[in-house]
């Protein structure tokens, strides 16, 4: 394990937001000074922690990967559990529920610490958008601050139980703050679909994930007995840990051992749980990360949400999804990954291209947003469907640089709207004139967005797409048909994606900023505050400085892969 | 040779990022014209003189590349941070760093949102800086795509008439010529980072890897390796043909150039077309030296290899380039023909180049006579592109100049300015001649060059480009007939047409340049000559 501090900081990041939460509740709602100055209090903490904790981590990575070079050349047993536990910094582990195994579980490792850092700069532009709200701000705010501390924790978590218990804390407030302030004409349907389809995919998740438990309880009390005794004397696991538990190096461990690779699952031979569990554990986490042809809910979800809820949702909850389906999936049953994500490709496919046509066609600013989000969304799950390190570290890199860069979109989109009073592509114009910040910025996520070399998108989908050409090991496996060699085809068909990309903003920039500015139509359309600025340099900087040098972020991403794809069976 | 760290970074890294900062600093200036116009030229100039630093520094009697930096860039994908430059990459950083300060100034006359337009110039001088000094297929990629953005803006938004239309077509025929480039970049990065290379885009590593890279069996990807390397070197082929530009990848070109505002056709003409020249000798020739001498069958009828039809089209693109500008009534759109026109010398001098390297890597050694048309070839091929760069910048500079003062590009509405402006005139003719290749001036220098090593090797097509010479000549002068001399035309009695002070100091250090070059090349070329030379030396 890497050095933390000896301040609990993770358990910080998520605390502060729910204590200025609950503080707000308190506060008298028409004091509106108290209430924004509370929210943004919390919101920088909240940034500067997770800053902390990312430059911190980023410190050590260099001297991880090369135990992680080690750690492979010298095999042995639970290879990947150890290099999982030793990529974990910042560890907090507090029994919660003995009985149950279940433990107050919290750790940063590669793939979350860009996440801990998206997750702040995000929070802090949505309280600063959101500066303006006149109605019932203190409830806003309020439940605000519950998301973002439901978001924390889902990353954070390293108890499968408590993942899901800050996973449904996130999904209560997203459904008021969407009901409550959004777009009137569609928020209670929107809210109402996205909420029952979240919530449906976490139980479906869930339920096999509790039925992990059980069998790696199993598997412990009789075949696994020595492995886990083992990983208690080598300190992988805690003295003291039931053999019962939700700890996810736990379930790791009984996951590369083979205990959920038994054949004869449920009486068929062909088999076996992780076989017949991956989907639903993957697809159910995959829904809030937008997979086709469960992505219904984020279109209109991301319309009728306010603003700053519109930047949350699409710049980190989706990677929530993403996240989730590849620690509780792939990283807990590699068989499973290795059997169905070759199919589930395929899916990524359709997400890409086209998720990128619906966004050409569509004529409200927000929607081409929400459905190139959609789009963008594919190529992460694409990258993690790679199964090997250049391909994954992209869908890691993917994460955090579409997060900005559709927060950024969402920031400006909120912009415009806030001013012009409308969303309709074909009715605005020369919005650059006015409004020179908010165009440069959106020039500046649109070229991240078509994959420009320079900016984080580039950086982020050419090492997606080389980990497709590089794929050529893997199989689609239907009974007895077989399909091998088929990703690089994939990776030709989804940059028709990125072409389409590259068109739809092209045009939507020069139809929204450029061309003439009607002043009689637009009356109350100026230049935007200086809270809206640091909104624009905060997401717009790092899509620019990852972009001319990734090695800021990526030797990290890569570091946090690297035990995911040595329980794959891969090498590096 | 001297270490040139500015405040302990690398000099060449300074070039590339210097000029963004600059650009990022004139945007957030106040409203001030003079604040914004001075503040940016003095940048550009900042940044031109480091370029002249870095040249003269540059010790031609040294082997290897030098200003060197190499830091880990993508580990990932064993992409590295590397910069360094030769004779070749010298003189083209040298280029760029005495045209951008020009065209900042000439831009001086732009008052629509003038602080975008100085700043997009000297992002656009980034990408062309970071394509000279890169050292790494994966940089060279990054600042060869990244520098079309800013001239994409630059037409859109300041150009003609027509500029939409203009601006669109260059950009995505642009970014689609690089999507081969793009490819064949992934495979050969992968493949060589499976062979183990630590630094898989390296260039250097890459000539000594990829020509070799021979897997057992002969068979890659399913493939024979001989088709995959071909196919990864059509791909860079086409993506630099666009560029440079070389007949029939031209046709982006007369648009572009004539609607883009004066500053962006200078830079578009003066810089940006020897990137793809820049490609050809620094990726394409060392990476793929079998492949330029292997033979393409047509119609199994008659065979050549690919050098010889680069060649062919290079003399396409001087001959019909010539023709094309003769034809012309827009004094822009002449001279962005005269671009094809004169950079199909710079691709003939790089088809003889490319050749023989290719033979001489091919067959394992090369007669001196042969290293001696290369080595002229090569020089020619290089100094065109320098020399080519100061006039055809010059010329979009007049050109741009009567525009601003007459509002038509058209040579018909001219006439007699002679007249009206005497010292126009002489800098016009003397610009022109410099075009057109007259003994004296610099573009003499390297066509002779470039003629004088192509003719051993290919006679014939050497032979008709010298009738692509003659109507240079011919639409040379017709543009000097049809501006300056004539019956004056009295519609431009009351205009003030005779250049301004502020065009004329633009003008100043192009001209002295373009004699100084034309008298004694020698300034310049043994920086160039011993690049070369060392290249071809150490392939026997």
């Amino acid at each position: 394990m890497l050095e933390g501090f000896s301040f609990p900081v993770l358990s910080a990041i998520i605390f502060v937001p729910i204590i200025a939460g609950v503080v707000l509740l308190f506060v008298d709602g028409k004091q509106r000074d108290l209430v924004r100055g509370i929210a943004i209090t919390a919101a920088v903490t909240v940034l500067a922690l997770s800053a902390l904790v990312f430059f911190v981590y980023n410190a050590q990575v260099a001297e991880l990967m090369s135990h992680q070079d080690t750690a492979l050349l010298t095999g042995g047993e639970s290879v990947g559990t150890k290099m999982f536990v030793d990529g974990l910094a910042f560890v907090e582990q507090i029994t919660w529920l003995q009985s149950l195994g279940i433990s107050y579980h919290l750790g940063v490792d590669g793939l979350n610490a860009p996440m801990v850092l998206l997750t702040g700069m995000v929070t802090v532009a949505g309280v600063l958008i959101s500066w303006r709200i006149q109605d019932r701000i203190r409830e806003f705010m309020a439940f605000f601050m519950l998301l973002v501390a439901g978001v924390y924790g889902v990353f954070l978590s390293i108890d499968m139980f408590l993942l899901f218990f800050f996973y449904e804390l996130a999904i209560f407030p997203m459904y008021l703050l969407i009901a409550g302030w959004g777009w009137i004409k569609l928020r209670e349907y929107a809210a109402m679909k996205l909420t029952i389809y979240i919530l449906v995919g976490s139980v479906v998740a869930m339920i096999g994930i509790i039925a992990m438990v059980f069998v790696a309880n199993d598997y412990y009390q009789n075949d696994g007995a020595e492995v886990f005794q083992s990983a208690i004397d080598n300190d992988i696991l805690a003295q003291g840990t039931p053999t019962f538990n939700f700890n996810m190096i736990s379930l790791t461990l009984a996951g590369e051992n083979g205990a959920f690779d038994v054949p004869g699952y449920a009486g068929f031979d062909m088999l076996t749980f992780a076989k017949l569990w991956f989907p639903f554990i993957f697809l159910g986490f995959g829904i809030l990360a937008g997979l086709f042809p469960f992505h219904n809910w984020s279109p209109d979800g991301h319309v009728a949400a306010p603003t700053a809820v519109s930047m949350i949702h699409a710049g980190v909850l989706m990677k929530l999804g993403a996240f989730a389906a590849l620690r509780a999936g792939v990283q807990l049953m590699p068989e499973g990954a290795q059997t169905h994500l070759p199919w589930i490709v395929l899916l990524t496919l359709i997400n890409v291209v086209y998720g990128a046509f619906i966004a050409f066609r569509q004529r409200d600013f927000k929607y081409v947003i929400g459905f190139s989000s959609v789009s963008h969304m594919g190529l992460v799950s694409m990258g993690f469907a790679t199964m090997n390190v250049v391909g994954m570290t992209g869908a890691g890199l993917q994460m955090f640089s579409h997060g900005a860069m559709t927060a950024l979109f969402f920031g400006c989109v909120g912009m415009v709207y806030e001013r012009a009073h409308t969303r309709d592509i074909p009715s605005l114009g020369g919005m650059i004139k006015q409004m020179p910040w908010v165009g440069f910025a959106f020039i500046i996520g649109g070229l991240t967005s078509m994959g420009m070399p320079g900016f984080s998108g580039f950086v982020a989908e050419y090492p997606i797409f080389m980990g497709l050409f590089n794929a050529t090991g893997v199989t689609l496996t239907i009974g007895t048909w077989q399909l091998s060699n088929y990703y690089p085809i994939i990776a030709v068909f989804s940059a028709l994606g990125i072409v389409i990309t590259a068109a739809y903003v092209l045009r939507v920039t020069g139809q929204v900023f450029f061309g003439d500015f009607d002043a009689k139509k637009y009356p109350e359309v100026h230049d935007i505050t200086v809270t809206d600025r640091m909104i624009l340099l905060l997401l717009g900087i790092p899509l620019v400085v990852i972009g001319l040098n990734p090695a800021v972020i990526a030797p990290m991403v890569e570091a946090g892969v690297r035990p995911v794809v040595a329980l794959l069976g891969g090498s590096f | 040779m001297p270490a040139l760290d500015v405040f302990g970074i690398n000099p060449l890294t300074v070039l590339i990022f210097a000029p963004a900062l600059g650009g990022l600093l004139v945007l957030g200036l106040p409203n001030s014209k003079v604040l914004a116009r001075w503040v940016s030229l003095i940048i550009a100039i900042g940044v031109g003189l480091l370029a002249a630093a870095v040249f003269f520094n540059y010790d031609r009697t040294v082997a290897g590349f030098q200003f060197t930096t190499n830091e880990p860039w993508f580990p990932p994908i064993k992409a590295f941070w590397t910069l360094g430059i030769d004779g070749i990459s010298a003189a083209m950083v040298l280029l760029t760093g005495i045209l951008v300060p020009i065209a900042v100034l000439i831009s001086w006359e732009v008052e629509d949102r003038y602080r975008a337009h100085l700043a997009l110039i000297l992002f656009f001088e980034m990408g062309l800086m970071g394509v000279f000094v890169a050292q790494d297929m994966m940089i060279f990629f990054l600042f060869y795509e990244l520098s079309l953005v800013p001239i994409y803006f630059l037409i859109k938004e300041w150009g003609g008439k027509n500029r939409q239309y203009a601006s669109t077509k260059f950009f995505i025929y642009s970014v689609g010529g690089t999507l081969g480039m793009l490819l064949a970049t992934q495979l050969i990065g992968l493949t060589a980072g499976a062979a183990g290379l630590e630094q898989a885009f390296n260039i250097e590593a890459l000539t000594q890897f990829w020509p070799n890279f021979s897997p057992e069996g002969g068979l890659f990807l399913g493939t024979s390796i001989e088709t995959v390397k071909t196919l990864a070197f059509v791909g860079f082929f086409v993506a630099f043909c666009i560029k440079v530009p070389v007949w029939p990848f031209h046709t982006w070109l007369p648009d572009a150039h004539s609607e883009a505002p004066t500053a962006g056709s200078m830079l578009l003409a003066g810089v940006m077309l020897k990137l793809g020249a820049y490609g050809f000798i620094r990726l394409v020739i060392p990476l793929f030296p079998d492949i330029w001498v292997s033979e393409v069958s047509f119609f199994g009828a008659f065979s050549v290899d690919w050098a010889t039809i680069f060649a062919v089209l290079a003399v396409m693109g001087v001959v019909l380039g010539a023709f094309a500008a003769f034809g012309q009534n827009d004094i822009k759109r002449l001279v962005a023909y005269s671009s094809v026109n004169h950079m199909g010398f710079v691709a003939l001098g790089i088809a003889v180049y490319a050749s023989i390297y290719g033979k001489m890597v091919v067959s394992g050694d090369g007669d001196p006579a042969s290293m001696q048309n290369a080595i002229l070839a090569g020089n020619g091929a290089v100094m065109q592109m320098f020399n080519h760069g100061l006039s055809s910048a010059g010329m979009f500079l007049l050109a741009g100049a009567i525009y601003h003062k007459t509002h038509t590009r058209d040579l018909r509405e001219y006439g007699g300015l002679w007249v009206k402006a005497p010292v126009y005139g002489a800098v016009f003719i003397f610009t022109s001649m410099a075009s057109l290749g007259l003994p004296g001036l610099n573009g003499f220098v390297s066509e002779f060059m470039v003629v004088r090593g192509s003719w051993p090797v290919y006679t014939v097509l050497t032979a008709i480009s010298m009738i692509g010479l003659l109507f240079t000549g011919s639409y040379i002068l017709k543009g000097i007939r049809a501006v300056l001399q004539g019956p004056f035309n009295l519609r431009w009695r009351d205009y003030h047409l005779e250049i301004e002070p502020r065009e004329l100091v633009a003008m100043a250090p192009l001209m002295v340049l373009m004699l100084v070059t034309g008298i004694l090349p020698n300034w310049i070329l043994p920086v160039i000559n011993d690049s070369i030379t060392r290249i071809l030396s150490g392939l026997s």
